[in-house]
């Protein structure tokens, strides 16, 4: 006999194999998966879970598909949050210093309670990448929130309304467009190409046999 | 976590690291790799194919579970829908919400389309977003196109379309630069060089990443920006049919609202299939790194509209899967760590292979391993070789794995295993379609001159093997090209009057073929959920 363990999805008992992840446990209990199932991996953030332990009053945050079941666990997927994402041109704005509290003010209202922090379910520090946000320090805001799933498990759990992942995101692409050091090779490259250095190279090697395409490929050099 | 036999094993693998990284191991000839691949790689495992009975590839083979889809009916057959009823109009509809379809409507409102992205799940929940490992890019001095062209043709087995190809490694370094402007936090050094890596089969160091959250970054910069520019996306919502026109055109698709099973109609002047791969059919019965709505929705749709598919008989399987624990078989290890310089070790400690090798040589050669050789380490569901991941830290200094693998380190840790000082243990997994739906180079089908098609949907990009770190590149460069192309080409499309007879006609070459599977297609997803009875 497997070892089988007794959850609870939305309050109702079911008895599945202790093995199981929440969402296979899901599945196994017959649940055809539209909403809270997305990449099942890990990194889309589709399958937001909140659960408390029977006996224990602590409300637990995980993604369904990277948590294993344990007895008593009561389940509540919340595969969709109202995070309010708002809208910008990024051609126009700029990393100074009043971006955030034009776009995102509600983040100057945090009282520093972490529970974001507590609920996230990539184990981030969110309170502090919040903290770097409201100081303009994107780059270091980016780097502490660059794990993000946007799952929003933080948000359900803010009471000062923060949408935390989409601060992040914003803080990510300034970064990456503004504040990151351009890269030369990389525009340098593109310019030969545009103006057509590699145009008769690209024709030659298109047109050649395939045996002489072997004899190239089986003995070209590799870059230690 | 470990198993007492697999810790055994480990004891091994510990004992010989340090003369294995005195060396590396030798690569296979061309010759060795050849017979590897006609022994071990399941794509020459014959009961793991069938013929395709209709169509533009009637006579074909196909895997079984996708031949086995498009020799079924449409899931319209039979139903009423009113097709003067249009719930969306528009000039460019894009099928699919991952990176390749977000790419096309950004690049179509640019040029001034009414598009709109209708997706089964939500954009995003996409095989992009669990791309980890980079993307390609000849952008470095000592590095040009041709050289990847070379890298790419050789490593699909030189049978690429070169129209197809030549797009892809020229509009490369484009590809990245448009990412960077819209913000990815591409790695890089302060004085802004890109820090690139190998991949399997590149003779470059051209591998761009963001950490191992490579597709991730990607993806959600992409949403991030289809939804600053406010264009429309109609999420758990599939389209599950084309619909044409009497003009042999196609004039938009029949939707299926995903929650309450409502059709709708959406006319459009292009259509853009962006609908991704096939992981979750799970050919052969491997486990999958996909996404969970990875069906293969867009090749049937196509195809029984009259849009041939290429090389739809070969497959990836990515060489490293997750083979313990059981909670996460399956999922992908990045190829990454083996360029950050993992190896490849047996139940005994022996490296049996050069670890960057390309994809379906490295598979072939671990299933090689498992099986003919005896040498793998037992799993409750199998058996799996080690990836030497403390290597990883000896060679990079302590720290490396969690600033340039955080994802894979956290995936692990979920289950009490740190991969900075035990190696893991994996086995191959279903990853990617080589084969999909054929396009000329500006991306539309052969037979029908308003369809176009990007992404992994496309057939013909790669050949017959795609390198690590070409698909998120593809997605960017066709995606992109479709968006302009579609958008272009609406201007002058006029639609004549939409039916869906070639449904009924499937049917009826279905019914003459003697072909009738029960089942209808395509499949939207998979059937994971138990009944009891």
């Amino acid at each position: 006999m497997e070892n089988m363990v007794n959850i609870y999805l939305y309050g109702k008992k079911y008895t599945v194999p202790a093995e199981l992840t929440i969402m296979t446990a899901m599945e196994y209990a017959g649940y055809t998966l539209k909403r809270g199932c997305g990449c099942r991996h890990g990194f889309c953030g589709a399958c937001a879970t909140i659960y408390r332990i029977k006996g224990s009053n602590e409300l637990k945050t995980c993604l369904a598909c990277q948590t294993q079941v344990q007895e008593g666990m009561y389940i509540a997927s919340i595969p969709f949050f109202p995070t309010d994402k708002r809208t910008y041109d990024i051609e126009e704005i700029k990393p100074g210093p009043q971006i955030m509290m034009e776009l995102y003010p509600e983040i100057y209202s945090c009282i520093g309670c972490n529970a974001c922090t507590n609920a996230c379910t990539q184990s981030l520090n969110v309170m502090q990448y919040i903290a770097y946000a409201q100081r303009g320090e994107f780059e270091k805001c980016a780097e502490e929130s660059f794990d993000c799933v946007a799952c929003g498990c933080c948000s359900v759990r803010c009471p000062a309304g923060i949408s935390h992942p989409m601060v992040g995101l914003l803080a990510r692409r300034l970064t990456g467009k503004y504040i990151a050091p351009e890269t030369k090779h990389l525009s340098d490259r593109v310019d030969e190409i545009n103006h057509g250095q590699y145009d008769e190279l690209i024709e030659q090697i298109m047109q050649k046999p395939i045996t002489e395409m072997q004899e190239l490929y089986n003995t070209r050099e590799i870059e230690k | 976590m470990f198993t007492p036999e697999m810790l055994e094993s480990v004891k091994k693998v510990e004992a010989t690291r340090a003369a294995r990284m005195q060396t590396e191991p030798r690569r296979m000839t061309a010759e060795e790799k050849d017979t590897l691949l006609k022994a071990f790689h399941p794509d020459y495992r014959a009961d793991g194919f069938a013929e395709i009975k209709i169509g533009p590839n009637k006579g074909e083979k196909a895997p079984l579970e996708l031949a086995h889809l498009l020799n079924s009916n449409s899931r319209l057959l039979g139903e009423d829908i009113d097709l003067t009823k249009v719930d969306y109009d528009v000039d460019v509809l894009v099928i699919g919400g991952g990176g390749a379809g977000a790419s096309a409507a950004i690049e179509a409102d640019n040029a001034g389309a009414n598009v709109m992205i209708v997706t089964k799940l939500r954009i995003g929940d996409a095989n992009t977003m669990m791309a980890e490992g980079g993307i390609q890019a000849a952008d470095k001095p000592n590095d040009s196109p041709v050289q990847h062209y070379l890298d790419a043709f050789g490593g699909g087995h030189f049978a690429a379309r070169p129209e197809l190809l030549r797009r892809l490694v020229m509009e490369a370094p484009d590809a990245i630069k448009w990412l960077n402007e819209l913000g990815v936090m591409f790695d890089k050094d302060e004085d802004g060089n890109m820090v690139t890596t190998h991949g399997g089969g590149t003779s470059r160091k051209r591998m761009h990443a963001a950490k191992d959250y490579s597709g991730a970054e990607i993806m959600r910069t992409l949403r991030d920006e289809v939804i600053n520019r406010g264009i429309p996306v109609v999420d758990f919502t599939s389209a599950v049919e084309l619909i044409k026109d009497d003009r042999g055109q196609v004039a938009g698709a029949v939707l299926l609202n995903m929650e309450t099973d409502e059709y709708m109609v959406a006319r459009a002047k292009t259509v853009i299939i962006a609908t991704g791969g096939a992981g979750r059919l799970h050919y052969q019965n491997f486990p999958t790194s996909n996404h969970y709505g990875a069906t293969a929705d867009g090749l049937v749709m196509g195809y029984r509209a009259g849009a041939p598919l290429l090389y739809q008989d070969t497959i990836q399987y990515h060489p490293t899967g997750v083979a313990f624990p059981s909670q996460i078989f399956g999922a992908l290890v990045t190829e990454k760590v083996r360029s950050l310089g993992a190896m490849l070790v047996n139940v005994d400690g022996e490296a049996f292979m050069h670890p960057l090798e390309t994809r379906d040589v490295s598979a072939a050669s671990i299933i090689r391993e498992c099986s003919e050789r005896g040498k793998g380490v037992e799993t409750p569901l199998g058996s799996g070789v080690w990836l030497d991941t403390p290597m990883i830290e000896l060679i990079g200094g302590e720290g490396t794995i969690e600033k340039r693998i955080p994802a894979m380190l956290r995936m692990y840790l979920n289950y009490g295993i740190d991969m900075r000082k035990v190696p893991i243990l994996i086995y191959p997994t279903l990853h990617y379609q080589n084969g999909g739906l054929e396009i000329g180079g500006e991306g539309f089908t052969k037979t029908i001159p308003n369809l176009l098609v990007a992404g992994e949907a496309v057939g013909g990009i790669h050949g017959r093997n795609r390198l690590m770190g070409n698909s998120l590149l593809d997605i960017i460069v066709f995606g992109r090209n479709a968006g302009k192309a579609a958008a272009a080409k609406a201007k002058e499309i006029e639609l004549g009057a939409m039916n869906l007879d070639h449904i009924g006609a499937y049917a009826d070459e279905l019914e003459a073929a003697g072909v009738a599977t029960g089942d209808v297609s395509p499949l939207l997803l998979p059937k994971y959920a138990r009944k009891g009875r």
